[in-house]
């Protein structure tokens, strides 16, 4: 299937955010419906304040923002019924059990009782947490926490998946449950956006990599694409990604 | 300069940190408004000199009598009460709070060392507060009853270190009895408790005796003073000290030098072994009762949410409840004036508007600015303004449902003054909650301890409202159009909040 056939995930058109210094620059960014995309970056890139600017938590200074072809700007609330975000440090209620989490975030997105009550024991058993749905958050791991925000943000069965370094400071184990789920969700048809820094992980799951740089999108495609933008067939995608990177420095 | 690893070099270091706690403290982290803090407490302190004035000038040439050293003990009394607390909250904090524990611990200094720095670091800072408080007391007396009234100086620093070693017994002791799980709520519920049981037990002990609320009428009744010791007794030494005796200072200053000092040797040791005790805790495992879902609107859940998390914090609920404690003396002198119907009913109003007020800033800061997870609530596909008015009304009928026993008690003896009071709840705690929205700030609940330092103007504010409106609300009980006064202050006061809040984006 051709770019040109396939629906529009999500768009951005000249997106722009300015601190001292632009961290978002004019950036244009498509993903299509049913893809995994990768966005990497050196630090201080503009990856998450992008992010952020897409789920509603940054307002842009120019720029627009499609999601499922909903501007997100002109109606945020429709934009974020088919949105979701997980952050690399997962927010939860220390005093609220994974259950109730979820009941909770069912609740704000609407969701059906039956049907989130069924979503959330079926997220809840996928991400190995039924042993503990029914205590409070407090005393879990930062994986555990991680895997309970990850619940919460497909609870809703959300059409766009944005995650921020989801894999921080996760075991083995979970980190694999997590991407599991994440690889489910694309089967399904679904759409996620991922920074990531652990680049193996964009070289093995993403259809498309977005590599960003001052706030600009310096270079996408896919893994061999990228590769032969920087003249190295073979390179790994570290490789890759450091020579794109110091060429835009340079 | 000291040898590194040294108790002076470590009282140095603990020093800096403590200077730099205070600095942060009164500036909310933003060096450059220092010189505007200079400003703004040598105004306040030049305001507490004139409010103090009056207060206290009567009292310039007491002399140690019996009547006098009852009044000036049972005043010291209720300072220590409150120092005490202070110090009890300042060893809890020293126990959990992390921060260089790993570092200190790790480190080849004896950790004994430390930890005797650390406690007298804990009695220097409660003795520079009640300094701090005395200052414009003293300086009055002083300088309308002569240079011996500056010997209280002495006594508040004797009490600040009596204070902290009893603070630090007392904690440790807690810590032995029921374990580091359970000892930091409790120790902090047991310290809120001692620094309000004083007051409170004064003013009803004055009620059941006098049928009033005054603190000192207690402390002035001929079955006190016919059953005190004499004049000469070791019992007056603190007061006589504070006023002005040289022989009781310096008793009292070795006295608490020698507590101080016992302290440091016996428990500086063990210090360590219960900060490493109670950095191991861990939070337990807590079940909740299994259940479905439940069918709720959005701004349901979010409600549901805040109360539920405050019901299930203790400690925080102890923190916001607390003032719920001074709100005891006025339900006492309700139940004793039920069949009066007395005009006395009215004194009621402000107080119950006043804790309304301050009730529902604390809890509208947990609710709009001590949200846990502010990315999830941000990117729910709900209207900003209806999150935030959810959040408004779980404060809102939070308030309510507290206030409504004592607004209906009130209206069974007299259901003006009941009117009056529970308008006055509604609009002070509106009010609060207002001024809360308007210095929004992200933070975390845990953190509700510090809320006053994100924003100076909006500590002042939110008390001077609640002062306002219980004043505007006692005139307007006692049927004066006075009240509109206080009223207008109120609204000027939430006037200039809106001018000078941050601007949202």
């Amino acid at each position: 299937m051709t770019s040109s056939s396939r629906s529009v995930a999500l768009a951005l058109r000249g997106l722009t955010k300015r601190y001292e210094r632009p961290a978002v620059d004019a950036l244009d960014l498509t993903v299509y419906g049913g893809e995994f995309y990768s966005l990497l970056g050196p630090n201080g890139a503009g990856k998450t304040t992008t992010l952020r600017m897409v789920v509603g938590l940054l307002k842009p200074d120019a720029g627009t923002i499609a999601v499922e072809g909903i501007d997100a700007l002109a109606d945020p609330v429709a934009a974020k019924q088919v949105t979701a975000w997980v952050s690399d440090e997962p927010m939860i209620y220390d005093k609220l059990t994974p259950f109730e989490y979820l009941e909770f975030v069912a609740g704000l997105w609407r969701i059906e009782t039956k049907t989130g009550e069924a979503r959330a024991r079926e997220l809840i058993e996928w991400l190995g947490l039924t042993p503990h749905m029914h205590e409070r958050c407090e005393g879990f791991s930062k994986g555990m926490r991680q895997k309970v925000a990850l619940a919460g943000a497909l609870v809703h069965d959300p059409k766009l998946i944005i995650l921020d370094e989801p894999l921080t400071g996760l075991d083995a184990g979970s980190a694999r449950q997590v991407k599991n789920v994440l690889r489910e969700r694309v089967a399904a048809g679904g759409t996620v956006v991922m920074t990531t820094h652990i680049l193996e992980v964009a070289e093995r799951m993403a259809d498309r990599i977005g590599v960003i740089a001052n706030g600009r999108l310096i270079a996408e495609g896919t893994l061999d694409e990228l590769r032969q933008r920087s003249g190295a067939a073979s390179a790994t995608l570290e490789d890759t990604f450091l020579k794109l990177v110091a060429e835009e420095a340079a | 300069m000291s040898r590194p690893g040294t108790i002076p070099w470590l009282a140095s270091h603990e020093l800096r940190l403590g200077f730099r706690d205070w600095l942060s403290l009164m500036t909310a982290g933003r060096r450059r408004k220092l010189r505007n803090v200079v400003i703004a407490l040598a105004v306040f302190g030049v305001i507490m000199h004139l409010v103090a004035w009056p207060m206290v000038e009567r009292y310039a040439d007491a002399r140690p009598d019996l009547p006098t050293l009852v009044i000036v003990s049972g005043i010291l009394l209720l300072s220590f009460s409150l120092l005490l607390s202070q110090a009890m909250e300042s060893v809890t904090r020293a126990f959990y709070a992390r921060a260089d524990l790993d570092l200190i611990l790790t480190a080849p200094v004896a950790p004994r060392k430390v930890f005797a720095v650390r406690i007298a670091r804990i009695a220097v800072a409660i003795a520079a507060m009640a300094t701090a408080i005395a200052v414009p007391f003293v300086n009055v007396l002083a300088l309308t009853g002569g240079a011996r009234w500056l010997a209280a100086y002495g006594v508040v620093a004797a009490m600040g270190a009596v204070a902290a070693s009893l603070g630090v017994a007392l904690t440790v002791a807690l810590f032995r009895l029921i374990g580091p799980r359970r000892t930091r709520l409790i120790a902090q519920v047991v310290a809120a408790v001692i620094g309000a049981a004083f007051l409170i037990g004064l003013q009803i002990v004055a009620i059941l005796s006098f049928g009033n609320l005054s603190r000192l009428a207690p402390l002035q009744s001929p079955w006190l003073l016919a059953h005190v010791p004499g004049v000469e007794s070791v019992l007056w030494v603190p007061a006589r000290a504070a006023l002005g005796e040289p022989a009781a200072l310096a008793g009292l200053l070795v006295f608490a030098l020698f507590v101080l000092g016992v302290t440091v040797a016996v428990f500086s040791p063990r210090f360590g072994e219960h900060a490493i005790a109670a950095s191991g805790v861990s939070q337990g495992v807590v079940r909740q009762r299994q259940r479905g879902f439940r069918r709720h609107s959005p701004k349901q859940m979010l409600r549901r949410k805040e109360w539920t998390l405050l019901a299930r914090d203790p400690w925080l609920m102890s923190q916001t409840l607390m003032q719920i404690l001074y709100l005891l003396p006025p339900a006492l002198l309700l139940w004793r004036s039920f069949h009066d119907a007395t005009t006395a009913l009215i004194v009621l109003v402000p107080v119950i508007v006043m804790a309304a007020g301050q009730l529902a800033g604390g809890l509208a800061w947990l609710s709009i600015s001590g949200e846990d997870a502010p990315d999830l609530v941000a990117t729910a596909p709900i209207a900003a303004a209806s999150l935030l008015w959810a959040k408004i009304e779980a404060v809102m009928i939070a308030i309510a449902v507290i206030f409504a026993p004592f607004i209906i008690g009130l209206g069974l003896a007299s259901p003006w003054a009941a009117a009056v009071a529970g308008a006055g709840v509604i609009i002070a705690a509106a009010a609060a909650t207002d001024i809360q929205l308007c210095f929004r700030v992200q933070a975390r609940r845990s953190h509700f301890r510090r809320r006053q330092t994100s924003s100076r103007v909006a500590t002042f504010a939110e008390a001077f409202s609640s002062i306002s409106w219980a004043a505007a609300a006692a005139l307007f009980a006692a049927g004066t159009w006075f009240a509109a006064m206080p009223a207008l202050i109120a609204l000027a006061i939430m006037g200039g909040v809106r001018l000078i809040a941050p601007p949202r984006d």
